[in-house]
C-alpha cells in the first residue's frame, strides 16, 4: 500500500542535508479527488502545497519534505480514517486543505488528540475558530462568517439595500441566511422575503420567479455547490440579471465561475479572500499553477495551501522540530504572516487567520480580455473588519 | 428479483455444517491475528460494515426480501448512540392543553446503554417501516423502504440533534461496563470482534433454526408456504425488524469507532453499498457479506490516494465481479468446491 502510494503520488522531495540530521516533514493533503470540491481544491491543492515546498528554497534545505494527498469523498468516516492512518502509520507531521465542514471537524478532533497540525484552506465552517477551536488548528483562506459579512456589508455599502434570499433549506443553508441578513440589516439594509429550496434542489424555477417579484435589488443565494449554480444557470434563463436584479452568491469560488461561464454568471457577486490576477505575484504564481494543472487557474483555495504550507514550514524552521504540533501552532500565532500570495498579515490566539476579503462582481462577457479574466473588484474589505472579532466566536482557547 | 433467488439456491450442494464450521474458525483466527498486520481503525470500520452487510443479506439473502433502505436502520442507531453517549439529552412531549416537553435524561451515557438504547430505537424503527413495506412485494417493497429510508434521511438532516451536515462528532469513547477503556484501540478493536461475532452468529443461529427455514421456503415459494398454513406476513415483519435491529447495533458501534455520526450513513447511497457488498461477496452466503464488506470498505480506504481514480476502480471492479463471478466471491468459492458457506 505505501509502495503504491509512493508510486501514485509524485512526492515532492527535497534533498536532505546535514543541518537537521534525520529531520522529514511529511504534508497531507485530504480533500475531494473527484467530486464537487475537485475542482476548487481537489489535486490542484497538491500541487499548491507542492510548490509552495518549492519556492521555500534554501529555507528548508536542510528538510526531507514529502507531500502526499488522499481523496476523501466528502465523507467524514473516510477522511478521518486516513488522518489516523496518515498520523499512526505514515507518520504525517500536518494535514492541509480539508474541504466539506463534517469532514473538516473530525479530522480537527484527531490532530488535536495526535497533538499534529490542521491547516484548514477549503472548508467554510467557521466554528473552527468558534466553539470548536483547538490549539492545533489554524483555518486560513475564509469560513462562513466573513462570506456572509463581506457580502453582507459590503453590497449593502455600495448600494443593493434590499435583499431576497433563496436558501438551502437545512442547517447550513439557514445559518448562512441568518448570518447574512443579520449584516444586511446591520448596514441599515433590509430583508424583503425569503424562500426555502429544497436540498439538494434541481428545479429552481418557482422560487426564482418569488425571488423576481420581491422587487429586491438583491437576490442572496444562501447554498452551496451545485445548488448554487444551478440556481444561477437558471437565473439567466429567467434574464434575471438583464433585468436590473442582481445574485450574491455566499460560497462562489473561481472554478464555478469558469464552470458556468461568462454569459450565464456574469453580474454575480460575492466574496473571496484572493482572486489570480489582483497583482503581478499573483498572476506569476497563478501562471505556474495553470501551466501544471491543465490550464485551470488556482482558486482561492488553492492559494491558501501555497500560502498556509509556507508559514508552517518557516515555524517548524524557526524551531527546528515537527514533533510537537501544539508548539508549531503556537509558534505559527507569534510569527507574523508573510508570502507572496496573501501579503503581510497574522494568525489570532483562536487559529483565525487575518487578511483583507474582497467584494467581486463577475464581468460581462465583453469585458473580459483574457482566458479566466472573470472578475472586477466592487470592494475590499479590510483585515480587521473581515472576520468574526474573537470575542464573539466561543472558542474556549481565548476566554481561557 | 427473481434472479436473485434463482442464483441463492445454487450453492445448496453440501448438506454438513462441517465446511461453514471450519471456514468460522479461519474467520475468527484471521480477525484475531490481522491487527498484528493491518491498521485497527480500519479493520473496526470494516467489521462495522460487514455486521450491517450480514444483517442485509438476512433479509435479501434468506427470505428473498430486498430492502432498499437499510441505511434507514443503520445511520440511525449510529445518530442514537453517538447523541445518547455525547449529549444523552431525551425529551418526551405529551399533551397538557398544548404540546410540552419534558426532559427524561440530560446526561451523556455510558457506551453499553447508549448502543442498547440505539437498538432498541433501530428495532422500533425497523418494526413500523417492516410493517408498513411487507404488504408489497419485489419492486415495490424495494420502493416503499427507500421512501421511508429517504424521508428519515431528510428528518436527520433538518432536525437539531443530529447537525444536520456536520454530524454528531466527536464523539467520546467511554469505559465499557466502567472496565474496558474504549479510547485504547487493542480494547475497542476486541469490543467490535466480540459484538461483531455475537451479531455473526445469531443470525446463523436463525438460518439454522426452523424459523429459518420457514424464512426459506417464503423465498422459495411464499404462495406454497402460505398454503402449508404459515402466516407468511408475521415471520416477513419479524425477520424485517431482526435485520434492522442487527443493522441498528453494527450502526450502533460505528460512532465509537470513527467518533462521528454523521449523514453519510443515512443516505440512500449506504443502502446501495450494502446491496453492493452482499453481491460483491456471495447473496444467500453466510461468509459473503463479510468478505464483500471487507473488499468495499478496502477499496474505499487504500484506493484513496488514487484521488480521482477511485470511483472508476470501483466501477471496474463490479463490471468485472458481474461478468465474471455472479455468485459473488464466496457464492463462487462454495460452488466450486461443492460446499456451504
Amino acid at each position: 500500500m505505501k509502495l503504491l502510494r509512493t508510486a501514485i503520488l509524485s512526492a515532492a522531495m527535497v534533498t536532505a542535508g546535514a543541518a537537521y540530521g534525520q529531520e522529514s516533514i511529511k504534508i497531507g493533503v485530504l480533500n475531494d479527488m473527484a467530486g464537487t470540491y475537485a475542482d476548487l481544491a481537489g489535486p490542484g491543492s497538491v500541487l499548491a502545497a507542492r510548490m509552495a515546498v518549492e519556492d521555500l528554497g534554501d529555507l528548508v534545505k536542510g528538510l526531507k519534505i514529502e507531500v502526499i494527498g488522499a481523496d476523501h469523498q466528502n465523507k467524514p468516516d473516510i477522511g478521518s480514517n486516513t488522518v489516523r492512518q496518515w498520523i499512526d502509520v505514515d507518520k504525517v507531521d500536518v494535514i492541509v486543505d480539508v474541504p466539506t465542514s463534517s469532514v473538516a471537524l473530525a479530522v480537527n478532533e484527531i490532530v488535536k488528540e495526535k497533538n499534529k497540525v490542521f491547516l484548514v484552506s477549503g472548508a467554510a465552517s467557521s466554528d473552527l475558530t468558534g466553539s470548536r477551536c483547538t490549539p492545533n488548528t489554524v483555518h486560513w483562506t475564509y469560513d462562513t462568517w466573513a462570506l456572509a459579512n463581506g457580502t453582507g456589508n459590503a453590497i449593502v455599502k455600495t448600494g443593493g439595500d434590499t435583499w431576497f434570499f433563496l436558501t438551502a433549506d437545512y442547517a447550513f443553508g439557514h445559518a448562512l441566511e441568518r448570518d447574512t441578513s443579520a449584516v444586511v440589516i446591520k448596514n441599515g439594509g433590509k430583508v424583503v422575503g425569503q424562500v426555502r429550496h429544497p436540498f439538494p434542489g434541481q428545479d429552481f424555477s418557482s422560487f426564482l420567479l418569488q425571488a423576481q417579484a420581491s422587487k429586491a435589488k438583491i437576490i442572496g443565494l444562501a447554498n452551496a455547490g451545485a445548488d448554487t449554480t444551478n440556481a444561477i444557470k437558471q437565473a439567466a434563463e429567467f434574464g434575471i440579471t438583464q433585468k436590473g436584479q442582481n445574485l450574491a452568491g455566499l460560497l462562489v469560488f473561481l472554478t464555478d465561475v469558469h464552470g458556468l461561464g461568462l454569459k450565464t454568471a456574469q453580474g454575480l457577486i460575492f466574496t473571496e479572500a484572493w482572486y489570480w490576477d489582483m497583482n503581478d505575484a499573483n498572476r506569476a504564481f497563478a501562471k505556474r499553477f495553470a501551466a501544471a494543472n491543465r490550464g485551470v487557474h488556482p482558486s482561492m483555495v488553492h492559494a491558501g495551501v501555497y500560502s498556509s504550507v509556507q508559514h508552517y514550514l518557516k515555524a517548524v524552521v524557526a524551531l527546528k522540530s515537527a514533533a510537537d504540533g501544539k508548539a508549531v501552532v503556537a509558534k505559527m500565532k507569534e510569527m507574523p504572516t508573510k508570502d507572496v500570495l496573501f501579503g503581510e498579515g497574522s494568525i489570532r490566539a483562536d487559529g483565525r487567520k487575518i487578511h483583507p476579503m474582497y467584494l467581486f462582481e463577475v464581468k460581462k462577457p465583453e469585458e473580459s480580455k483574457a482566458p479566466w479574466d472573470y472578475y472586477k473588484l466592487r470592494a475590499t474589505i479590510p483585515a480587521d473588519q473581515a472576520f468574526r472579532p474573537m470575542s464573539e466566536g466561543k472558542c474556549p482557547l481565548v476566554n481561557g | 428479483m427473481a434472479q436473485a433467488t434463482e442464483q441463492t439456491s445454487a450453492p445448496a450442494a453440501a448438506t454438513s455444517h462441517r465446511s461453514e464450521v471450519i471456514a468460522f474458525a479461519i474467520m475468527v483466527l484471521v480477525l484475531a491475528v490481522l491487527p498484528a498486520f493491518v491498521y485497527p481503525p480500519f479493520l473496526m470500520k470494516a467489521l462495522c460494515f460487514a455486521l450491517f452487510a450480514c444483517a442485509f443479506n438476512l433479509l435479501i439473502g434468506y427470505v428473498g426480501l430486498l430492502s432498499f433502505g437499510h441505511a434507514l436502520y443503520f445511520g440511525w442507531a449510529s445518530y442514537f448512540a453517538a447523541h445518547l453517549a455525547k449529549v444523552g439529552k431525551i425529551s418526551i412531549p405529551y399533551w397538557a392543553g398544548s404540546w410540552q416537553w419534558v426532559t427524561v435524561t440530560n446526561s451523556p451515557m455510558v457506551p453499553e446503554l447508549a448502543i442498547f438504547l440505539a437498538v432498541m430505537g433501530a428495532t422500533v424503527l425497523g418494526f413500523i417501516a417492516g410493517s408498513i413495506a411487507i404488504r408489497r412485494q419485489g419492486i415495490y417493497f424495494a420502493m416503499i423502504t427507500l421512501a421511508l429510508a429517504q424521508m428519515m434521511y431528510f428528518f436527520a438532516l433538518q432536525a437539531p440533534f443530529t447537525g444536520g451536515e456536520d454530524g454528531i462528532q466527536p464523539v467520546p469513547r467511554d469505559h465499557l461496563f466502567g472496565l474496558f477503556d474504549l479510547g485504547d484501540d487493542r480494547v475497542l478493536y476486541v469490543f467490535v470482534l466480540v459484538v461483531f461475532l455475537l451479531g455473526f452468529l445469531l443470525i446463523y443461529r436463525v438460518i439454522h433454526s426452523p424459523f429459518g427455514e420457514v424464512l426459506k421456503s417464503i423465498r422459495e415459494n411464499e404462495q406454497r408456504a402460505i398454503s402449508l398454513g404459515y402466516k407468511t406476513e408475521r415471520y416477513k415483519l419479524m425477520a424485517f425488524t431482526l435485520s434492522a435491529a442487527i443493522a441498528g447495533l453494527a450502526g450502533a458501534i460505528k460512532p465509537f469507532v470513527v467518533q462521528n455520526a454523521s449523514l453519510t450513513d443515512v443516505h440512500w447511497s449506504m443502502s446501495g453499498e450494502v446491496v453492493l457488498m452482499t453481491l460483491l461477496g456471495g447473496l444467500g452466503t453466510i461468509f459473503g457479506p463479510v468478505v464483500g464488506a471487507f473488499t468495499i470498505i478496502a477499496m474505499q480506504n487504500y484506493l484513496s490516494s488514487f484521488g480521482q481514480w477511485v470511483t472508476i476502480i470501483q466501477g471496474g471492479i463490479f463490471v468485472v465481479c458481474v461478468l465474471l463471478f455472479r455468485r459473488g466471491i464466496i457464492g463462487e468459492i462454495a460452488n466450486l468446491f461443492r460446499i456451504r458457506l
